[in-house]
């Protein structure tokens, strides 16, 4: 009997994109639920109901929620191609550079796109130190995982889209090509990757999302 | 078993350390335990732990890796012999990793939050925001443990030992505030694993009775873990006890946790 996987989505959630990505690459069809988070769906809330969020992944009826969780989870179900490494030591350190990444490099450029004046200028110092470990990570390699996408990658998936499209909002560059050349380069990679590229959401309506967010979060400063 | 140069970088009283060292009882692994006290920045911690600069650290041979829930899976996967950490089923694994996220990113705050709370209205707020929480583990205590002692079915697992590193402290901030967190009456399954934690064989010897932990908080950890020291301390615990009242408030506590160098500021990430 053929596996049911559903998705529990929004149209522009980076998160559930890792999901997404994940199923593409392990060629699993999957029946796509389209969110309003503005009005969360009564199934949202049976099968996330501490969180209330997209991603949830169902298989066969049952939840699996939080998008690096049910990577793992899709990774131990459906063996090829792996998205961990298989030797333990790699895959800790797998597991802490995502874990960074939600932690700290999303945060600091999140600070950095939703300030302004001195604000922003302050921001940019912590970004700038996050992004150099990420950069030391990938000496010698095309893609975090290596010569495959992999779990870090699809980790760090809302930096193919989502730089660029924040760079243009504030007019500021985040990524500098000069500062970080492999780290650059793993964005285009990764962004242009046929499975990838394929499911990104339309730039022009994230454009008008993003711009409005940052527009909402100036105004809360006092 | 060879100790192939394992090292934990940390602090016996550290609730994220103990999850490690709970690991490494475990899986029987001899180890090191390295103390240090990460105010300090020492150079050792500083070379391992480039990103954090925080324990624990686990030193295995020439590999290091940080953050104590990453390092508890790495022990599951590189020492294959011994009892299993994680469930053996995927769905199992991923409720467990869920669960234990939720008590890293929306539990252990709350007792950050509980000490910087200043009154009785602000205490109250936080108090509401752990029985919230626990009645959420709650209902992941009934599916994860299907009926058994535990969160890993009969013996301790990996949520017991992420959850369980913390009960102490939990009990403590009541001791502390002279009100009940973690209540039998709202969560019965959940209060009765925290009881039970204690008469698990790894877990006694490497988590600290609460009772006692509230005495070596306040007398700042000068006692070291001699089982002669053990006995001492466990009298004083219980005649203070008696005058818990007149003994501790949470400010006194806090100043006590300052003189050991911010115990709850070597909380991760």
């Amino acid at each position: 009997m053929a596996d049911d996987l559903k998705l529990l989505r929004t149209w522009s959630s980076p998160y559930a994109l890792r999901v997404v990505h994940a199923l593409k690459i392990k060629g699993l069809e999957y029946e796509t639920v389209l969110e309003d988070i503005t009005r969360k769906s009564a199934s949202l809330l049976e099968y996330n109901p501490l969180h209330k969020k997209v991603p949830v992944l169902l298989h066969n009826g049952r939840p699996v929620c939080e998008s690096l969780v049910i990577l793992e989870y899709i990774d131990d179900v459906y063996k090829q191609p792996p998205l961990l490494p298989q030797d333990p030591h790699e895959k800790a350190m797998a597991r802490f550079w995502a874990q960074f990444g939600d932690d700290k490099v999303m945060p600091s450029t999140w600070r950095v796109f939703t300030s302004e004046g001195k604000d922003q200028e302050e921001a940019i110092g912590p970004l700038t130190e996050n992004l150099k470990f990420l950069e030391e990570q990938l000496k010698g390699k095309s893609f975090f995982g290596g010569e495959a996408i992999g779990y870090v990658d699809l980790a760090f998936g809302w930096m193919g889209n989502l730089i660029s499209i924040l760079e243009e909002i504030i007019d500021l560059k985040l990524v500098d090509a000069e500062k970080f050349p492999l780290l650059s380069a793993w964005i285009n990679k990764f962004s242009d990757d046929p499975v990838i590229k394929a499911f990104w959401p339309p730039r022009d309506k994230m454009v008008e999302k993003f711009k409005a967010m940052r527009e909402h979060f100036l105004k809360q400063v006092p | 078993m060879a100790t192939s140069g394992v090292k934990v970088l940390g602090a016996r009283q550290s609730p994220f350390v103990n999850r490690v060292v709970m690991a490494l009882e475990m899986k029987s692994i001899d180890y090191e335990l390295v103390e240090m006290n990460p105010r300090l920045k020492p150079e050792l911690l500083i070379k391992t732990n480039p990103v954090h600069k925080k324990i624990p650290v686990l030193i295995h041979g020439d590999r290091t890796i940080c953050e104590s829930l990453i390092i508890v899976q790495y022990i599951d996967d590189a020492w294959t012999n011994g009892p299993s950490i994680l469930p053996p089923h995927p769905y199992d694994r991923a409720t467990a990793r869920f669960w234990a996220a939720f008590v890293d990113d929306k539990l252990v705050p709350l007792l950050g939050q509980l000490r910087e709370a200043e009154g009785e209205e602000a205490k109250e707020l936080v108090f509401k925001k752990f029985s919230e929480a626990f009645m959420q583990l709650e209902e992941a205590f009934i599916n994860c443990s299907k009926g058994k002692a535990f969160f890993g079915g009969d013996s301790v697992g990996y949520l017991d030992i992420a959850l369980g590193s913390f009960v102490g402290y939990i009990r403590v901030a009541e001791m502390m505030n002279e009100t009940k967190l973690l209540d039998e009456t709202k969560t019965p399954r959940l209060d009765g694993w925290a009881e039970r934690l204690y008469s698990d064989n790894i877990v006694k010897d490497v988590l600290m009775d609460p009772q006692l932990l509230l005495v070596q908080l306040q007398s700042g950890f000068r006692h070291s873990r001699s089982s002669r020291r053990h006995r001492e301390t466990r009298v004083e615990a219980r005649s203070l006890r008696g005058n818990m009242k007149e003994q501790c408030c949470w400010r006194r506590g806090l100043c006590e946790m300052q003189q050991i160098e911010g115990l709850f500021l070597w909380r991760e990430p």
